[in-house]
């Protein structure tokens, strides 16, 4: 299986585990997202964790406020109207455990991988751009409508002399 | 008897869910104190009679694996049972958890009854002592 192919069946296990487990819910599995189009769900709030390693780059969790609130009621059985401190909380964490688990399960393949702290930003209008732009592995999950959108990226990390990763794994690893 | 237990992560959402389910098990537990990092961690260790601490790995200033150290590190502390509770299920990370003296380990996400399970086996124990 490769790389690419792997991650994406642990993004797709590890979210409907985290749903059901933590939620609640038992989410469909994923649709893959082949071309990152703006514009085409709302998003307005966006979690991203940093992930470092043999691997370095970055997870996100994004969806609509809605869903947001959504997430925050069934994770901490908190009614909100509005994205406040906890619904941010509940996203940052849902990021933390999902984005968590697939670098557990990535460990396997490529070696230790370190895990940042998530950030959650919340807002309209405005967009998040990746340094280098590397290609986005993207999975879309959907419950009572919404969307929930999960993405990673990796790319090799040549720095302090990492060599860990796997044989024949092209530079763009992961597009 | 009853044992205070701190529950320490840095997401509000989790040491939330925490509290909600440790009420929920049933088992005889007394006050529950929460921190967001290792080092606020220390500060209740001192201020109360702690039976049990629950803690995140992953934190900011002090992570969990140097709170476990620092909590093994004094005596009169030694008796507290420390469990991990975390999406680090690397088995560097667990092992080091495990060679520093952790009581047990439950990887995110949990249900109520793998935390109760995990617990009553651990508090038990300890209770015995």
């Amino acid at each position: 299986m490769s790389l690419r192919d792997f991650i994406l069946e642990s993004i797709n296990q590890c979210t409907t585990q985290v749903f059901s487990t933590m939620l609640g819910v038992e989410l469909n599995p994923g649709q893959v997202i082949e071309k990152d189009g703006s514009g085409d769900v709302q998003c307005e709030v966006v979690s991203l964790i940093g992930i470092a390693g043999a691997l370095a780059g970055a997870g996100s969790v994004s969806c609509s406020a809605n869903m947001a609130c959504k997430i925050c009621a069934l994770m901490l059985m908190t009614e909100a109207e509005n994205v406040n401190e906890d619904v941010l909380d509940a996203v940052a964490e849902l990021t933390n455990m999902i984005v968590g688990n697939v670098k557990t399960e990535l460990e396997s393949r490529v070696g230790p991988l370190g895990l940042g702290i998530p950030t959650v930003v919340y807002g309209r209008n405005f967009q998040t751009k990746t340094s280098g732009d590397p290609g986005w592995i993207i999975t879309r999950f959907h419950l009572d409508g919404e969307a929930l959108t999960i993405k990673i990226c990796l790319a090799p990390n040549h720095r302090d002399g990492n060599t860990a990763v796997e044989k024949g794994t092209p530079e763009a690893v992961l597009v | 008897m009853e044992s205070d237990i701190l529950i320490v992560d840095d997401s509000a959402a989790i040491r939330k869910i925490l509290n909600r389910v440790l009420r929920q098990t049933g088992m005889a537990i007394g006050a529950i104190h929460e921190a967001g990092d290792g080092e606020e961690a220390l500060a209740q260790l001192k201020a109360h009679s702690v039976r049990m601490v629950l803690t995140d790995i992953n934190m900011p200033k002090m992570d969990g694996l140097q709170l476990l150290a620092a909590i093994k590190d004094v005596p009169s502390w030694s008796s507290i049972a420390v469990v991990m509770i975390t999406t680090e299920g690397g088995e560097t990370k667990v092992s080091e958890a495990v060679r520093l003296g952790a009581a047990g380990y439950v990887r995110k996400p949990f249900t109520a009854d793998q935390i109760k399970e995990k617990l009553v086996g651990i508090l038990e124990p300890v209770r015995a002592i």
